[in-house]
């Protein structure tokens, strides 16, 4: 058997006891990043093999967070694609403005980047009062981090202009304190924002959503996974209600994705028309 | 189910490399029998209009790269910006938002080290004109694995660091300047 080979087979196992031990269902992850992610645990931990990382999975109890995290949505930016904030604020929020409540799912929240984001937007539309915004995720490291928003400065500059391109009315830093290289959001921020738990692979609907945002995640899923997160979607928005994915993924040929039509191609914004389809 | 094309070019280029990419593709002959997947560091994420722009004078058409599509033979793809490109076992692209590699989104490293996995021996791997040394650890990845690599010669470049970094940790089968490595494509993956 090749070294390759053996690693595949490994990999096959790393997925099944990531399943059987603790829940997480990856089957149906695209391979290619999947594979560089587990490599990247590797790393991290020191190890020569997957092998000792499936160990690890079996175990040590204390680990599996950290690695979930580590295989989970990455990190994201404030505004990313501002294009698409500034689409959202103006073909999306006017909608929103009919309801007396709002409600906004944030599917694949990672660290909260977009969360905070939307929240700054949807004050300055003076929509915010009425919002509640649930961010979930897989991964309940990623969810701590969101939780807390705190996140390194590095990237400051491009966040506040990603903010003015967004359509933001002040300053981004408005939001925020900074102190030794990192900012924390301005706590208000979070005060609608509902973090919690939720896997696409295996959970179910649990909201009715007037907005889905959930960029950048379908990208890491093969098509039956797809599928099933786009019917996912489906069912949990009000008829008319909006759905944005990342900029270079569409809905896929899927029975569930006939129910949407879309409404801005460079933003990946769909709606919801009619249920069934 | 269509059979994934026999070979795979996987090109990395940063500064300087949108003329370099221009010489090198223009020079491929129609009936070039490999699919080619290319990284050129930029911020732009639309970059159709950059691929339009290679694709003049190339005989083979030259495409943005969405996530998902099955690779065909003859045809060059292009990472948009932002996302990293890589390469699927069944010959299908694919494309993520995970960290930065040396510094860079796209990065040929995680182009080359997926399109090793996928293709094994039968990908060349192609480093041109940059500023960094992204490349060079696929490429050597590439060599490993039995598939070719070539390297833009570093006196032929406009940025000499990225060439230089290949040779320097990959080694090389071959250091050409831009017409000599269309040649040396055109040869070998020429039906």
């Amino acid at each position: 058997m090749t070294d390759l080979r053996l690693q595949d087979l490994e990999i096959d196992l790393l997925i099944r006891a990531l399943q059987a031990r603790h829940g997480y269902d990856f089957s149906q992850y695209a391979p290619a990043s999947f594979k560089r992610r587990v490599q990247n645990l590797l790393t991290h931990y020191h190890l020569d093999n997957v092998s000792r990382l499936i160990e690890l999975v079996l175990h040590d109890e204390e680990q599996i967070t950290e690695i979930i995290g580590r295989l989970s949505v990455p990190v994201s930016e404030f505004f990313r694609d501002p294009a698409t904030f500034a689409t959202l604020a103006r073909e999306v929020f006017p909608t929103l403005a009919s309801y007396p409540h709002i409600n906004i799912w944030q599917a694949g929240c990672a660290h909260g980047e977009e969360v905070y984001s939307l929240a700054i937007l949807l004050s300055e539309a003076g929509l915010y009062d009425r919002t509640r915004i649930y961010a979930t995720d897989m991964s309940a490291q990623a969810l701590d981090q969101a939780r807390e928003g705190i996140f390194t400065s590095r990237d400051l500059k491009t966040y506040a202009q990603n903010y003015l391109d967004a359509g933001g009315r002040h300053t981004l830093s408005d939001y925020f304190h900074a102190r030794y290289g990192h900012i924390k959001l301005d706590d208000a921020l979070k005060r609608n924002v509902m973090f919690a738990q939720h896997n696409l692979a295996s959970d179910a609907v649990f909201c009715e959503a007037h907005l889905i945002l959930c960029r950048n995640v379908l990208i890491y899923f093969q098509p039956p996974l797809q599928q099933r997160v786009t019917g996912l979607f489906r069912d949990s928005l009000v008829r008319g209600g909006h759905l944005c994915l990342g900029s270079k993924e569409t809905l896929g040929p899927y029975e569930s994705s006939r129910a949407f039509a879309l409404v801005d191609r460079r933003a990946s914004l769909y709606r919801l028309q009619s249920h069934g389809g | 189910m269509a059979a994934k094309p026999a070979r795979l070019v996987v090109i990395g280029a940063s500064a300087g490399g949108v003329a370099a990419l221009r010489t090198l593709l223009s020079s491929l002959k129609s009936g070039f029998a490999a699919a080619i997947a290319i990284v050129l560091h930029t911020r732009d994420s639309d970059v159709s209009s950059l691929a339009q722009l290679l694709g003049r004078g190339c005989p083979l058409p030259v495409q943005e790269a969405v996530a998902g599509a099955r690779l065909e033979s003859g045809t060059a793809y292009l990472a948009p910006g932002n996302y990293h490109l890589l390469i699927e076992r069944d010959g299908r692209l694919a494309l993520s938002v995970d960290e930065r590699v040396c510094y860079v989104r796209p990065s040929a490293d995680v182009l080359f080290e997926s399109a090793v996995d996928a293709y094994g021996a039968a990908t060349i791997g192609v480093v041109l004109t940059g500023t960094n040394a992204d490349g060079a650890l696929g490429l050597a990845a590439i060599r490993a694995a039995g598939g070719l690599g070539l390297v833009q010669d570093p006196q032929d470049a406009e940025e000499p660091a990225m060439p230089e970094a290949a040779i320097r940790i990959a080694g090389a089968d071959a250091v050409l300047p831009l017409p000599a490595l269309a040649e040396r494509l055109n040869r070998e993956c020429l039906t």
